[in-house]
């Protein structure tokens, strides 16, 4: 395996649901010069802790590092790298896509094969809701480009780890 | 009346009973625990009481009022400081001698800010301190108010966890967790912000037991199989050498230490944070490695199969270029943090866990196998070793001027190796490491990873405070013993025979040797010539100054600072262009040295 091949690694991390700790997730990647590309944080069942699922980039090292750092945090529970394991990710879009009237139904039929669904018309525009792994996220975007995508709000990933022996359901959680 | 309602009664009597004030202080007598009504300030004192904290460094102000209030009520030692990045200091220098934590208690704004250089050179070198700020009152709190600053943002990254408090039910146990967490695992400075409204209201206070936290479990005791691969290494190595570092220190672990090294009759070096690890007169001692470390520490890592490290954290003062370091070695990485291990340079065996915990496991393991065969063995490598060290000692020639290493060997001779040495940082700090052996643990004190100039008097008073029966010296530069010059009133208002030993080359010597090495001589902005006299400065805060400026005046010069008990200045004019040696340049391996 080549080392230094730069990785992109899903960790999801269980932290206590005080102010402040995104605060250190955020400073500790600034800080030492790692990225984030993307992050996710809300409460879980237990109200005290929220579940931050974030995409990293780097070789092996950084990346090994970057968990050994979070796991350092004092507020931090639990860090997962679901990366080469059993789970299931999504993220949602919404994607408001210009509407022409010679466009209209190719855009419905494309929300349609992508199993996302429209929440808002207008005279112009269609509002549509996506949801998805990122790979199917871009595709859908790649199609909707010609259209001419006026906004875009995307939520970053979230992951669970599928459960085993349970034939990969989705679980508690 | 029915039987129930009589034993009913007799509960409710008893209960009733259980209430008044006798039994109250009878159950706080039988179980310790007594639930009173305190102010926010009384309970910090109780839950710093609760600590074992006899003494705190530190400085009032505005936010603190109401817990300097109530600091007259306590049996608390206040050691008033001058400023307050010299209470971070004095409260490390206390940490690292007593082996305790050290306590600053300090006002909100510029009194935090002030404070966040000495917590920096703590989280660096790993030392418990705890930090009690003042805030603005919580309703104020992201209004830009008078002297509001926000600390906690300020000093995420440089404490090992930090705290703004907003209840008054929090402050005792925030205080149990933040000592708890500056003294476990690997040590470090914790922060807690107190708004001046929460000091002032009323709440229950308990004594908290022994706490958990689920999020922070530090591992001390290591995996077993990695220590079995240890073991098997050392038995198939030929050129071993362990390198301790201040982990070591940290965990207490240097008796074991000596007993591992002398186990498998090892060549043993140690970083500058660990020196006084191990006891310099035997014959297995390298000296100090790195970029002003001994020859034969630096040639022992080139030349080493098997490198073990214990407690530190490879810095780049220590590897030199990292590609080159140990490069011939397998290496064993010892160590509670485990963002330490495969941080600086790849390692063979990684062990996470307390060191002290490690060696004695590894002692136990190492008590099964049989090493008879092994002194025989190590022959050829110690040999070289042996010649490395007679070919390149640590050397100087005392001529007309003073040399600033005569001083310190001086020093050394006339204490017998027996004070606590603090430095400044430069070439003071380098020639304190070089020429003053530390045989015992907690005796050299010094601002090894944030290299933090103004910090050897500060951190004296604090080592003088926490052992008052020792002779405490703080080896300094003319450059950075100015830095905190302030804390001279400090030593001499309570009374503490702290000694300064300023060897002064008028110059930001180790600056200088750089331009002078490495920037074609330009002298850009180190000469110090334009100084105080430092005798005369001694004498106007009340202390005693001396001065030398000749090697003959060295000798008596500190005898008599050395046996007068009051705080002494004593200034050495060294000569100015003195250099450092041996060293390598920044970025080379640790191999390549420029020696004298």
């Amino acid at each position: 395996m080549n080392e230094n091949k730069q990785e992109k690694r899903i960790l999801s991390l269980l932290v206590e649901n005080q102010p402040g700790v995104l605060s250190r997730i955020a400073g500790l990647f600034s800080g030492r010069g790692f990225n984030i590309e993307s992050l996710c944080v809300a409460e879980t069942i237990d109200p005290d802790v929220s579940r931050i699922t974030l995409v990293t980039v780097g070789d092996i090292a950084v990346t090994e590092q970057v968990k050994k750092q979070l796991n350092k945090l004092i507020n931090i529970i639990k860090v997962s790298d679901f990366t080469d394991t059993a789970f299931v990710q999504r993220e949602m879009a919404l994607i408001k896509v210009s509407a022409k009237p010679e466009h209209r139904a190719e855009i419905l039929r494309m929300v349609d094969i992508f199993r996302s669904r429209v929440v808002d018309v207008g005279a112009d525009y269609y509002t549509v809701e996506m949801t998805g792994d990122e790979d199917k996220i871009t595709a859908f975007l790649n199609l909707l480009k010609p259209m001419g995508i006026k906004e875009i709000a995307r939520t970053g990933a979230i992951a669970l780890a599928r459960e085993k022996n349970k034939g990969g359901s989705n679980g508690k959680n | 009346m029915s039987a129930v309602k009589i034993f009913a009664a007799l509960i409710l009597t008893k209960l009733r009973r259980f209430e008044t004030d006798s039994t109250v202080k009878e159950r706080f007598k039988r179980e310790g625990v007594l639930v009173a009504k305190l102010t926010g300030a009384q309970i910090v004192f109780r839950a710093l009481q609760e600590e074992g904290v006899d003494t705190i460094f530190g400085y009032p102000g505005g936010a603190v009022l109401d817990v300097y209030n109530e600091l007259p009520q306590t049996n608390i030692r206040h050691i008033l400081v001058r400023h307050e990045q010299g209470a971070v200091h004095a409260a490390d220098g206390y940490a690292r001698a007593s082996g305790g934590v050290g306590v600053c208690l300090v006002t909100s704004g510029p009194g935090a800010t002030n404070t966040v250089t000495g917590i920096a050179s703590a989280y660096m070198d790993s030392v418990p301190v705890v930090v009690l700020t003042g805030q603005v009152p919580t309703q104020l709190i992201g209004n830009d108010a008078f002297q509001e600053v926000d600390i906690v943002g300020i000093t995420r990254p440089c404490t090992k966890h930090n705290y703004l408090v907003t209840d008054i039910k929090d402050i005792a146990r925030v205080i149990k967790e933040a000592f708890y967490i500056a003294r476990s695992g690997r040590p470090g400075p914790v922060l807690v912000d107190l708004p001046k409204n929460l000091m002032s209201m009323t709440a229950d206070y308990k004594p908290l037991k022994a706490i958990k936290l689920r999020s922070y479990q530090p591992t001390y005791k290591p995996n077993i199989k990695q220590l079995h691969k240890v073991v098997k290494l050392i038995k198939g190595a030929k050129r071993p050498m362990i390198l301790a570092g201040g982990g070591v220190l940290l965990s207490k672990g240097s008796r074991e230490l000596t007993k591992f090294v002398k186990k498998i009759d090892t060549p043993v070096a140690a970083t500058l944070m660990g020196l006084g690890v191990f006891p310099t007169k035997n014959n297995l001692w390298l000296g100090m490695i790195g970029m002003h470390g001994t020859y034969r520490a630096n040639m022992s890592s080139g030349a080493c199969d098997l490198l073990i490290a214990i407690g530190v954290r490879f810095d780049d003062r220590v590897t030199g270029k990292t590609d080159l370091f140990a490069n011939q070695a397998k290496i064993v990485h010892v160590d509670i943090d485990p963002t330490s291990i495969k941080k600086n340079v790849p390692v063979t065996i990684p062990v996470v866990g307390d060191c002290k915990t490690t060696l004695e496991l590894l002692n136990d393991l190492l008590e099964k196998e049989d090493f008879s065969g092994l002194r025989k063995q190590r022959k050829p490598w110690l040999n070289q070793i042996e010649k490395w060290k007679s070919t390149q000692p640590l050397a100087y020639k005392q001529k007309d001027l003073i040399k600033p290493q005569y001083v310190v060997d001086k020093l050394y001779e006339l204490t017998k190796g027996k004070a606590i040495i603090t430095t400044e940082v430069g070439q003071n700090q380098m020639w304190a490491a070089q020429y003053y052996h530390f045989d015992s643990p907690n005796c050299f004190i010094t601002s090894g990873g944030l290299g933090c100039m103004g910090f050897g008097l500060p951190a004296a008073i604090g080592a003088q405070i926490a052992c008052p029966d020792k002779l405490v010296v703080d080896i300094a530069g003319d450059g950075s013993i100015q830095m905190n010059i302030q804390e001279m009133a400090t030593a001499v208002q309570n009374n503490l025979p702290v000694k300064v030993v300023i060897l002064n080359n008028q110059y930001l010597g180790m600056v200088r040797q750089w331009q002078e090495m490495f920037y074609d001589r330009c002298y850009s902005c180190t000469d110090m010539a334009h100084a105080p006299d430092f005798v005369k400065l001694a004498e106007a805060y009340g202390a005693v100054g001396l001065r030398a400026k000749h090697p003959d005046d060295v000798e008596p010069v500190l005898k008599k600072g050395l046996s007068t008990p009051k705080t002494v200045i004593m200034e050495f004019m060294v000569e100015r262009e003195e250099k450092v040696y041996p060293m390598v340049p920044a970025g080379a391996p640790i191999t390549d040295m420029l020696l004298l």
